[in-house]
């Protein structure tokens, strides 16, 4: 890389840049500020910069995990806490059991020949079409009057599997289909059956496409709000859930919730910044070909 | 004969558990949802109990305003989001298409809106709106100008979930043509350079004209997912001031859990996704011919 050169370009062009990098940035950046900002600062009419910056608000929402009393809190309020605990739940279980039988799928339609394939295939792209807001109505009549599952983590995790399952094993498809059949060969010449093939074989060739797909999955479930709000009872909300019910009231405590937004951004920054590669991979596979 | 069996089995046994799932988590819904819009179905009971209506739910969505005027903000949205965010998106990436340090970080820092929770996009863009301790209301004031309604005017309301949504998707659009435009052929922009084309006819009559197919599928992409927006909606203005942006989606939502017209609310959910099975249809058809021309292509050159 310290070989590559790079071309020289003008000022105005640089200054472009920056623009954009602040009007792209700006609202998570004022995000992050007024969570870190007592109400008082928050209201005041005088400039933004100048504050003492406080974890009080994130004291506020996560009570519940500290090890001692925040001494401005009253009363610890439990809410976000759980809902965390929940989210954290519902998005590792949901992402790990979509990734297993996604990719086990990904893998029959990409290499056996067998009828239906083609059928299977424009079947997950439309399903990955169908927005939540379909599927409100009969998931919450299904889930609450035949399953009996509404209300539980598990019923949550199920819709949210459903629901990644198509994206997931679209765009392992294009992954597996570069890995060299070769190479498969040569293991079953050895003796190794289907399922050793899979495992040993094909699944550490494809890492860089299991972690575009588990990010997008994590990152769905994790932020989904409205399948969440239809199913979740008191014990299983998730955190988008908990956001929208506190917004619902007139006085709006702008501090905790930036933070709880702050909290709930974190993981999914977390993600872009380790992983933007893939991330685009992911999000170009399909669109742009090569 | 075992090894035979098995091998004959496996590609079903790798797809069992998938197909499991959604068949009764995604597939089932969905036909319980078309089998419902015919019924008139409240929360509290078993959809055994509800009364079949025919296409009653229908004709009374076509006769009520309200859902006229939800499905009109709702075309009205997508149309004005998707146009602007393709001509910013394309027009960055046409610009930022240079070999510049830092690329990469750019890319990066430019998915983060994408990434985050749609909530938590919506919970900025009411902060910054909030008409007193909004950064936007607050600069305004601090200039010695009024501040603006941005989202207890319907029409302020309209624009400013269009621009919260043209924020956080037109990296997106971006992303895709950078990617589009860097797998050009080089050659054929040398051969234009040699000619003496200047930068906008290499842009109209080369890169334009090749990125086209990306383009397209990127547009119907784009178009698809601006009909699946809910969430910022939902916490910047929750559909209002009066029903200036409650998007189709927001409709469904509350004709189901504020109104508790289950019937109505799948009848809604049926139209929405036969509007999204076209868009698909198209985007999968463009697709298939746009294989067929280059394999087509691909045959001619090898005769050649």
């Amino acid at each position: 890389m310290s070989t590559q050169t790079y071309d020289r370009q003008n000022p105005a062009f640089y200054a472009l840049l920056i623009a954009l990098v602040v009007m792209a940035i700006g609202p998570i950046y004022l995000m992050l500020v007024t969570s870190l900002k007592l109400n008082v600062d928050i209201m005041s009419d005088s400039s933004s910069l100048l504050f003492m910056p406080t974890l009080r608000n994130y004291e506020t929402a996560l009570c519940d995990f500290l090890w001692y009393e925040p001494e401005h809190l009253r009363r610890c309020d439990p809410t976000f806490g759980r809902a965390l605990t929940n989210s954290l739940i519902i998005g590792l279980v949901s992402t790990a059991i979509t990734l297993v039988i996604g990719t086990m799928a990904a893998y029959a339609l990409v290499r056996f020949r067998f009828m239906g394939r083609d059928v299977v295939s424009i079947w997950t792209l439309m399903m990955r079409m169908v927005p939540p807001a379909v599927l409100l109505v009969p998931v919450f009549g299904i889930w609450t009057f035949q399953f009996g599952i509404d209300g539980t983590r598990g019923g949550i995790i199920l819709v949210y599997v459903a629901l990644n399952l198509p994206f997931v094993i679209w765009i392992l498809q294009s992954f597996i289909v570069q890995v060299p059949i070769q190479l498969e060969e040569a293991a079953r010449m050895d003796g190794a059956g289907p399922f050793q093939v899979f495992f040993l074989v094909v699944l550490p060739l494809i890492k860089p496409g299991i972690a575009a797909a588990s990010i997008f999955t994590f990152r769905v479930a994790w932020n989904e709000f409205l399948l969440a709000n239809a199913l979740a009872d008191r014990n299983s909300r998730t955190v988008p859930v908990t956001i929208v019910n506190s917004l619902t009231e007139f006085d709006i405590d702008w501090g905790v919730i930036m933070a709880t937004g702050m909290l709930l951004a974190i993981p999914p920054i977390i993600f872009t910044f380790v992983a933007s590669r893939q991330i685009i991979t992911g999000m170009t596979a399909g669109a742009v070909k090569g | 004969m075992s090894i035979a069996s098995t091998n004959r089995l496996t590609p079903y046994l790798f797809l069992a558990p998938a197909g499991l799932v959604l068949a009764f988590a995604l597939f089932y819904p969905i036909c319980y949802m078309i089998y419902a819009s015919f019924l008139d179905w409240n929360p509290s009971q078993r959809i055994g109990e509800a009364d079949f209506v025919g296409l009653r739910n229908y004709f009374k969505l076509f006769g009520d305003d309200a859902f006229r005027e939800s499905m009109g903000v709702t075309l009205k949205f997508a149309a004005v989001v998707v146009t602007i965010e393709m001509f910013l998106g394309v027009g960055l990436a046409l610009l930022l298409d240079r070999n510049i340090r830092g690329m990469s970080v750019l890319r990066t820092l430019f998915i983060l809106p994408m990434m985050i929770a749609p909530i938590v996009v919506g919970l900025m863009w009411r902060y910054m709106y909030h008409p007193t301790v909004g950064i936007f209301n607050k600069t305004l004031k601090s200039w010695g100008y009024e501040g603006i309604p941005w989202l207890s005017d319907g029409s302020w309301a309209f624009a400013s979930v269009v621009i919260a949504d043209v924020w956080q998707w037109t990296p997106f659009i971006f992303i895709l043509s950078l990617a589009a435009l860097q797998s050009l052929p080089s050659s054929a922009l040398e051969a234009s350079k040699i000619d003496g084309a200047t930068g906008w006819q290499q842009i109209i009559y080369i890169k334009l004209p090749l990125m086209l197919p990306v383009l397209i599928v990127t547009l119907l992409l784009r178009l698809i997912d601006s009909f699946k927006v809910l969430e910022v909606i939902l916490v910047m203005t929750n559909g209002g001031p009066g029903l200036s942006t409650e998007i189709l989606s927001l409709r469904i939502n509350r004709t189901a859990s504020e109104f508790r017209e289950l019937g109505e609310a799948a009848a809604m959910s049926n139209l929405l996704l036969i509007v999204l099975l076209i868009l698909t249809f198209t985007m999968f058809i463009y697709n298939k011919a746009q294989e067929v021309r280059a394999a087509r292509m691909r045959a001619a050159e090898e005769e050649a």
